[in-house]
């Protein structure tokens, strides 16, 4: 039980000497991302030689430290040395290392890089690491904050996502936790003071809609009534994004700080956290949170000796796209069915269970205690005019490093892509990046729609709201992309070259929300099933002059009278895809062509002979045996029986196949 | 049988409408698929209609009405899974276990279906055969996965 600072001072003590203790410490990234490439069986193969060798060492589990395509990652502290990362480990280079160590020798040749000294974010108090024992390969290492994915981060929310052990309450104290938390309980802060510290900080919601933080806190906080809620909304439905899941298993606690800041705010007593189902080992991390807070007497009756009480519980989702819309989620967690409710009364006011509730998705929570910690005033010079901090975005899709990165609002597209994510890779274009899910849209990143329309010989001056100019150079910020007919949503970057095609990109956003709409309203579920209707016929050849009216005219019906978000930003996919890239559709419409070469019922496989060095690889790939080939003969596709899965483009080593 | 797995469940959560969600999951995670007469029995336990039930138990993915495979596929199709050839395994994995997306092959091994997204989107696309996720496939290692292995 803590009660007094002494108790959490030696509480911090002791998480500190377990993330720099005085002897090795191997600690294995055992997020989900790193388990989706092995780190189970890595951290079983460091174990294993760890006791074959004898090596007094820590083998310890972490989250992801977000370069999430050099997975598995293992951290290695030894004292005397410089924090080192080592990058794509195997069991096998895993058990190398190992043995490495315990002859007292390294592979600096895998190391991602070096950590030299760390500041904390919370209370500015540096730890240095030496170098006393390192041999000079290892000063060669790079330092990790000086390669091209980190130079431009600054981390608030994901601080300690992969430095420390998430499951341990004690690490997450030794790192400034729960020391905002102490203060603010302990000395009565004023409500209206921390409301006030909120609004100034200009917190946005990070959800997608970036409404200001502290106006919602303060309505909730003048709403009357005894019984208020506090909810956190972990159901990341936007495909592409997955900071949250990355907080949850990486630092709980940050989440949960924030979240007993809101109540203590807002005069709540009960919290609900709502996660995804697919997210078990988020679920299973936070409810391991929960149970250290509570021993450590954060979370429950009397916090800190307070007089304050809070608990939270965790409400596991059911799989619904829509429950991530507020009202939806409230009524899922009254056991309903999860269909959003007109919003004329704002959820503040009556929300779950018609009282005032205080919802905030993951990252939201998590910037809380920094702001408290460090003042409103630094936060907000941090980022732009209108969206102040940090933004955890995922770097996904075609390009060169994929993972998530935290910068500050403001930055742009050209340094996020070609800097921290170093363009796309075999050799390439970049042709859109996709922001804000299902809600967002598809932008420019190249003038490559307008020089294809030129290709086409199509000279005619473009409508006004054809766009022609590149958007690499747009800073990032809530207002600047939502100008630009996309939102930044919860953060999803999906890059794409010039392999996608933005008519299957629009098809596949409306599939999504044809099934994702809960049909409660009609333009929502007969306008998405008419637009993808559409669509699917451009797809397979049979697209008409009118249809690109038709779908713009469905749209702003879609967008004027649907119930919720989910409807009302349905359109945005179509909308901006035609906007920035009508070409591509007018070849899909006039010419029945798909010039990236996705939709099958407009492309053909075949093999180029010059290319092809007859190996035999594609014949054997081919699951309906349609290449026929003899070894060193230049392969042929027998058409007809051609099922265009693609499988032997992927095969190909010398790019063989052509799509036409 | 069937009765006192549900009674348990309903036991764990305290007979908690809030908790039916939950409890729900719990009965899909237990029988692998919502039993009418397991839905029946919760229904009269806690006084909610089977229409209410029934609502539920459609309206979210977690659950099923019909008996799922041993294993559950799941072929994530987010969006970054998307661009990078999610549509391609799905087709593959349909016809490598003769089965339509959200169908179970005839020896009850497998339940293929798709995912919105698991958040594993650097890694895509992704394949989770029950929890085990498996990153960067190709249609080739993706119909690998669930071969029948070898026997030395």
């Amino acid at each position: 039980m803590i009660r007094t600072w002494e108790d959490l001072q030696e509480i911090r003590k002791r998480g500190a000497k377990k993330i720099h203790p005085d002897k090795i410490k191997i600690a294995v990234g055992t997020a989900t991302c790193g388990l989706a490439t092995g780190a189970g069986d890595v951290l079983k193969a460091v174990r294993e030689a760890v006791e074959q060798c004898r090596l007094d060492a820590i083998v310890a589990e972490t989250g992801c430290i977000g370069y999430c395509q050099k997975e598995p990652i293992l951290d290695v502290c030894i004292p005397g040395f410089p924090r080192i990362f080592y990058s794509e480990m195997t069991p096998a280079k895993a058990k190398q290392l190992v043995e490495a160590l315990a002859k007292g020798e390294h592979k600096p040749e895998w190391a991602l890089g070096k950590i030299l000294s760390e500041t904390n974010l919370i209370d500015e108090s540096v730890f240095n690491y030496t170098m006393e024992k390192a041999p000079i390969e290892i000063a060669k290492i790079h330092n990790l904050n000086d390669i091209s994915f980190y130079k431009k981060q600054f981390k608030i929310v994901l601080r300690n996502c992969g430095m420390i052990d998430p499951e341990d309450i004690e690490q997450y104290i030794a790192m400034g936790g729960y020391h905002a938390l102490f203060k603010i309980l302990t000395k009565k802060r004023p409500q209206t003071d921390l409301i006030e510290a909120v609004k100034k900080s200009g917190l946005r919601g990070r959800g997608g809609g970036g409404f200001p933080a502290g106006k919602k806190w303060e309505t909730v906080y003048k709403a009357p009534g005894d019984v208020k809620y506090v909810i956190c909304n972990a159901d990341e439905g936007d495909p592409g994004a997955y900071m949250d899941r990355s907080v949850l298993e990486g630092d709980p606690h940050s989440v949960m700080e924030g979240m007993i800041i809101g109540a203590y705010t807002i005069g709540s007593n009960h919290g609900y956290i709502y996660v995804r189902h697919e997210y078990p080992q988020a679920v299973r991390k936070f409810t391991k949170a929960i149970e250290q807070a509570r021993e450590l007497g954060i979370l429950g009756k009397n916090i800190f000796g307070s007089g304050f009480d809070f608990d939270i519980k965790i409400n596991r989702g059911g799989g619904a796209f829509v429950c991530g819309e507020s009202t939806a989620l409230m009524a899922s967690i009254e056991g309903d069915v999860g269909e959003p409710r007109p919003k004329y009364i704002h959820t503040a006011e009556a929300g779950l269970w018609n009282k005032p509730t205080n919802l905030n998705n993951v990252e939201t929570w998590a910037n809380i205690a920094p702001i408290m910690a460090r003042g409103a005033d630094w936060f907000a010079s941090i980022g732009t005019e209108g969206s102040k901090g940090t933004k955890v975005f995922s770097l996904v899709g075609k390009v060169k490093n994929t993972g998530l990165l935290e910068v500050p609002m403001g930055i742009t597209l050209r340094e996020v892509l070609y800097e921290l994510g170093e363009g796309i890779p075999e050799g390439r274009r970049f042709k859109a990046v996709q922001t804000g899910g299902p809600s967002g849209g598809c932008l420019i990143v190249d003038t490559f729609g307008w020089k294809h329309r030129e290709y086409l010989g199509d000279t005619a001056p473009p409508a006004v709201s054809y766009v022609t100019e590149s958007l690499i150079d747009l800073p990032v910020d809530f207002d600047t992309l939502t100008e630009a007919g996309s939102m930044m949503g919860s953060g999803g970057m999906i890059i794409m070259d010039d392999t996608s095609c933005m008519v299957d990109i629009g098809r596949y956003f409306l599939n999504f929300l044809k099934e994702e709409s809960c049909g409660k309203c009609t333009p929502c579920r007969e306008g998405i099933r008419n637009m993808l209707s559409i669509l699917d016929g451009i797809s397979e050849g049979r697209g008409k002059p009118e249809d690109l009216d038709r779908l713009v005219e469905i749209a702003q019906v879609l967008q004027d009278a649907s119930l919720c978000a989910l409807g009302g930003s349905a359109p945005n996919p179509i909308l901006s895809t035609i906007r920035y890239f009508r070409s591509e559709y007018e070849e899909h419409i006039f010419h029945k062509r798909c010039p990236a070469g996705v939709c099958k019922a407009l492309i053909r496989f075949s093999i180029d002979p010059e290319k092809c060095t007859g190996c035999t690889v594609c014949v054997k790939a081919c699951p309906e045996n349609c290449i026929e080939g003899k070894k060193q003969k230049p392969h042929r596709i027998d058409e007809p029986k051609c099922i265009k899965c693609g499988s032997c483009q992927e095969v190909c080593k010398f790019n063989a196949v052509v799509i036409q | 049988m069937i009765h006192e797995k549900v009674a348990a469940i309903i036991d764990k959560y305290e007979g908690d409408h809030e908790s039916l969600i939950m409890m729900l999951q719990d009965m899909q995670d237990s029988f692998r698929y919502l039993p009418e007469e397991a839905l029946r029995y919760l229904g009269e336990r806690l006084d909610i209609p089977m229409t209410q039930l029934y609502a539920v138990a459609t309206f979210y993915k977690a659950f099923s009405l019909t008996p799922q495979g041993d294993h559950t596929i799941h072929v994530c199709c987010g969006t970054a899974c998307h661009v990078k050839g999610a549509d391609r395994i799905v087709d593959r994995l349909e016809r490598e276990l003769h089965v339509k997306e959200g169908g179970t092959t005839l020896d009850k091994r497998y339940t293929l279906k798709t995912v919105r997204c698991v958040g594993a989107c650097s890694l895509a696309p992704i394949v989770l055969i029950d929890e085990q996720a498996h990153g960067r496939l190709t249609q080739d290692k993706a119909a690998k996965l669930v071969r029948p292995k070898k026997t030395a």
